[in-house]
């Protein structure tokens, strides 16, 4: 067991190498794009006197650098500063007015949110793409088999705001099953909740599948051809059976991989989706922050994607190591 | 370019004999109580708040001063200026002093009930130490604001100004209650006809009808109204189509048929003061030279700009920014797309041809790039050779717009003449765009004072009519087109039959004026 604890020991250090490095990329990135928060804000009305003041307000006249390590500094204590919008909100009216609300706070009911949609989506797709892929694995190089490729292979090559909005077309607008707006709020009832987020869960459904069908069928195929399996096929058991029972546990190390790899995926890349549909989650907020320069909300929701990623793909390998007895009990 | 189907004329001819049949006459139903409006509204930020020195954009502004704040005073759809928290007002003869007189019986959503405090201490908190608010010019102007009663105001200017009422009802200036302005923006406490229940910058706004309020029967229809942040075209129109919304602002002109076709909707437009523009600084060569401004002035094509850029959703402008919303609005006479006069012009300025760069970019205006390429090619004919500078969207209003000798700009207008001028064409203002001073006009410049602190109508409109005149003939801004404000709305809402043209819905009080079918 106590390699299983250094590998994760040596994961997380790298992880919060890699979260260093990112916060650095973004913050020179946001700093290169054209306009700051203070000429986006104030628009066609910016005198070179407010603008300057504003930037005053928020310590934007200081050297990108400096910004950068004062950021950090806060960061590495937790704290992840004040959003540029409310900071200037509370320069106008002064601290007692300001809502107090921090990054964190400003970030956690939108984490939720996404975090909501992701869980969705994960309840629906892995068990319909692992599905799909035992099946595909039974009878393959069927009609069924190629059928079932192409629909995942056409859905993940189409952009998904296109899936997003031929879902809206079909079962929306032509057939006003479920709504389009996925407006959800604090204090709407769960089944209210599922309902609004059942179009968003489908489309990324569509985009995630195809990755963890293909990956579990072409597994188990793989196994299919091993002497145990045909020795298990041999005294007679179901094609099903032989499957599920002796090819799938031996399969679950890369299906496990990619079934977590997709789900970081569910957190970062929900961007466009959540915009189309309107879902009050972290990556509209994200693109909202990044359309008016707000850095630290923007540095946080990318650590955020960040971590989401290194996160899932630790707990990916921790499993499929565990998942497999010879690494799980060295002699 | 309107088409009826033949089911379309149908209905609506069925529909009207039936009306005939029962003597009603053709006109919008009766108001009544009761419903809720959902809104789909774009122009929604994360840094929206209550505080209405930051308020810019549709979103903020329809839920602040269309909803939960009142100001002084309101400018009604049909254009005319009536009291909303003010009853009545009266200007000394020099228009320098001017005293309201303040609504009785109005409390706030607290409770605390309206006075003369609330109004001095809303107004100054725009030129507060260090503020930043974009109705600093509006009040600056006011050197001493008076309390004469508990309902009574006096303010006086640093000069006259027949306007002073009018500015009272731009939407940055609302009323918050004394001594609390800091809780009031916190919470969003106001004395409007919807108090606060939540609101979440930049995703969703809802307002609760309050029990009793000094518009009951005017206005204020709906039991609650929820407005809903979208700012993608497509899931806006998406969102009407399948009824969760009730209205929506800002129609894509590019599936706006699809919207037509649609039974359940219909798209309301209305030609208002937006116009969208060409500002070339007065004070750099070429454009110092008059000659070279009439020239520019006769190289576009006015009327395939409107159809083109606007898909016909518009009306050619003469180079005046005063438009359809305003009370003295010239008639000029329009200059014609003439190649052979824009020659002449030129000839005139002492040149055979002439190159110069045009700024353009989605910011100044929804498909600047294509009318700065539209005026290139018309322009091309009179040996003007235009060359298109595609600017960044990001920082446009920062690094090009009145930094670059000519580029493509907007304004969604002004309520009155005093205010678009001041704000744009006096000399030394900050969004002075195309520089125009007393250098270009002396005429214009002691016209503009003259006419602020003129009370008497008719004398008015003659120096507005002047000044626009001069403009058209001289002016350093190439104003081809007003756009409309084009919105659709869903059956399941009356809406009065004049609506509001100075701004997008109703001019941001749809939840005051509309109500449910």
């Amino acid at each position: 067991m106590s390699n299983v604890l250094t590998i994760i020991l040596q994961r997380l250090a790298l992880g919060i190498l890699t979260l260093f490095v990112v916060s650095v990329v973004i913050f020179a990135a946001v700093n290169l794009l054209p306009g700051d928060f203070a000429q986006v804000i104030l628009g066609q009305g910016a005198t070179p006197e407010a603008v300057e003041s504003i930037r005053r307000d928020l310590g934007l006249d200081q050297p990108v650098v400096l910004r950068y390590f004062d950021w950090l500094a806060g960061a590495v204590q937790g704290d992840l500063g004040t959003s540029f919008a409310q900071a200037n909100f509370a320069s106008f009216v002064g601290e007692g007015a300001a809502r107090g609300t921090t990054v964190m706070q400003q970030i956690a009911p939108r984490f939720e949110n996404t975090m909501f949609l992701a869980g969705v989506t994960a309840l629906i797709a892995v068990p319909f793409a692992v599905g799909l892929g035992i099946l595909a694995a039974l009878y393959r190089d069927t009609a069924f088999d190629k059928g079932t490729n192409i629909f995942a292979l056409t859905s993940i090559s189409s952009p998904e705001f296109f899936l997003a909005y031929v879902l809206i077309l079909f079962l929306a607008v032509l057939n006003p099953w479920l709504p389009s707006l996925s407006n959800i709020y604090d204090g709407m009832g769960l089944g209210e909740r599922l309902q609004r987020t059942l179009l968003p869960a489908l489309t990324l459904t569509l985009v995630v599948t195809a990755h963890m069908m293909r990956m579990t069928r072409a597994a188990i195929i793989n196994l299919l051809a091993s002497p145990y399996i045909e020795m298990a096929r041999l005294k007679g058991m179901k094609p099903m059976h032989v499957i599920v029972r002796h090819a799938l546990p031996n399969a679950l190390a890369p299906i496990i991989n990619v079934v977590a790899l997709n789900l970081a995926y569910l957190i970062t890349g929900v961007v466009v989706v959540e915009v189309v549909f309107v879902y009050p989650g972290i990556g509209q907020l994200f693109v909202d922050s990044v359309k008016i320069r707000d850095i630290p909300v923007v540095q946080a929701c990318c650590l955020i994607f960040a971590a989401a990623y290194i996160l899932l793909n630790l707990l990916a390998d921790i499993l499929s190591i565990l998942s497999n007895p010879r690494v799980r009990h060295p002699k | 370019m309107r088409t009826i189907s033949r089911r379309g004329l149908l209905q609506t001819g069925a529909a009207a004999g039936v009306l005939a049949a029962t003597g009603l006459p053709l006109r919008a139903q009766e108001a009544k109580r009761g419903g809720r409006m959902v809104v789909g509204l774009s122009g929604a930020n994360t840094s929206d708040s209550w505080d209405g020195r930051t308020h810019s954009d549709v979103f903020i502004i329809s839920a602040a001063q269309g909803a939960v704040f009142d100001s002084l005073t309101e400018v009604a759809a049909d254009g005319s200026l009536v009291g909303e928290l003010a009853t009545d007002w009266e200007a000394s003869s020099d228009a320098k002093t001017w005293t309201f007189n303040l609504r009785q019986g109005v409390t706030f959503h607290n409770g605390k009930s309206f006075g003369a405090d609330d109004v001095i201490e809303s107004l100054q908190m725009h030129v507060a130490e260090g503020a930043k608010s974009g109705a600093a010019p509006l009040v600056e102007p006011i050197v001493e604001m008076k309390k004469l009663g508990e309902h009574q105001v006096q303010f006086v200017l640093d000069a006259g100004n027949a306007d002073f009422p009018y500015l009272m009802s731009d939407y940055h200036l609302l009323i918050y209650p004394a001594g609390q302005i800091e809780e009031a923006i916190a919470q969003g406490i106001g004395t409007g006809l919807y108090k606060n229940v939540s609101l979440d910058p930049g995703v969703r706004w809802v307002g609760q009808r309050v029990d009793s309020h000094y518009k009951d029967g005017q206005a204020g229809w709906f039991d609650e109204i929820e407005f809903i942040a979208i700012n993608d075209n497509t899931a806006r129109m998406n969102a009407l189509l399948t009824g969760q919304v009730d209205a929506i602002n800002r129609i894509d002109f590019k599936t706006e048929q699809l919207l037509r076709q649609n039974p359940g909707t219909r798209i309301q437009e209305v030609t208002g003061n937006q116009h969208y523009t060409f500002p070339m600084l007065t004070n750099v060569a070429p454009f110092d030279d008059v000659n070279v401004r009439r020239a520019l002035k006769f190289g576009i094509n006015r009327e395939e700009m409107v159809e083109k850029i606007l898909f016909g959703h518009g009306q050619v402008a003469n180079d005046s920014p005063i438009g359809p919303a305003n009370q003295y609005m010239a008639q000029l006479e329009p200059i014609p797309y003439d190649p052979d006069q824009a020659k002449y012009h030129l000839k005139q300025a002492g040149m055979e041809s002439l190159s110069i760069d045009l700024s353009a970019s989605s910011a100044a205006f929804e498909g600047a790039v294509d009318a700065a390429q539209l005026y290139q090619a018309s322009a091309a004919a009179a040996g003007i050779n235009i060359n298109v500078v595609q600017e960044p969207a990001d920082g446009y209003w920062s690094n090009v717009w009145i930094k670059k000798p000519w580029c493509a700009s907007y304004w969604s207008g002004r309520a009155t003449e005093d205010w678009m001028f001041s704000s744009a064409y006096q000399e030394g203002v900050a969004w002075n765009d195309s520089q125009w001073g007393a250098e270009n006009s002396e005429r214009f410049q002691s016209l503009l004072l003259e006419a602020r602190a003129e009370l008497d109508s008719a004398k008015r409109a003659d120096m507005y009519g002047e000044m626009q005149r001069i403009l058209r003939d001289d002016g350093g801004v190439v104003i081809p087109m007003f756009a409309n404000w084009v919105q659709a709305v869903s059956n399941k809402i009356a809406t009065p039959e004049t609506i509001g043209n100075l701004w997008q819905m109703d001019n941001s009080r749809l939840a005051e004026r509309w109500w449910q079918a």
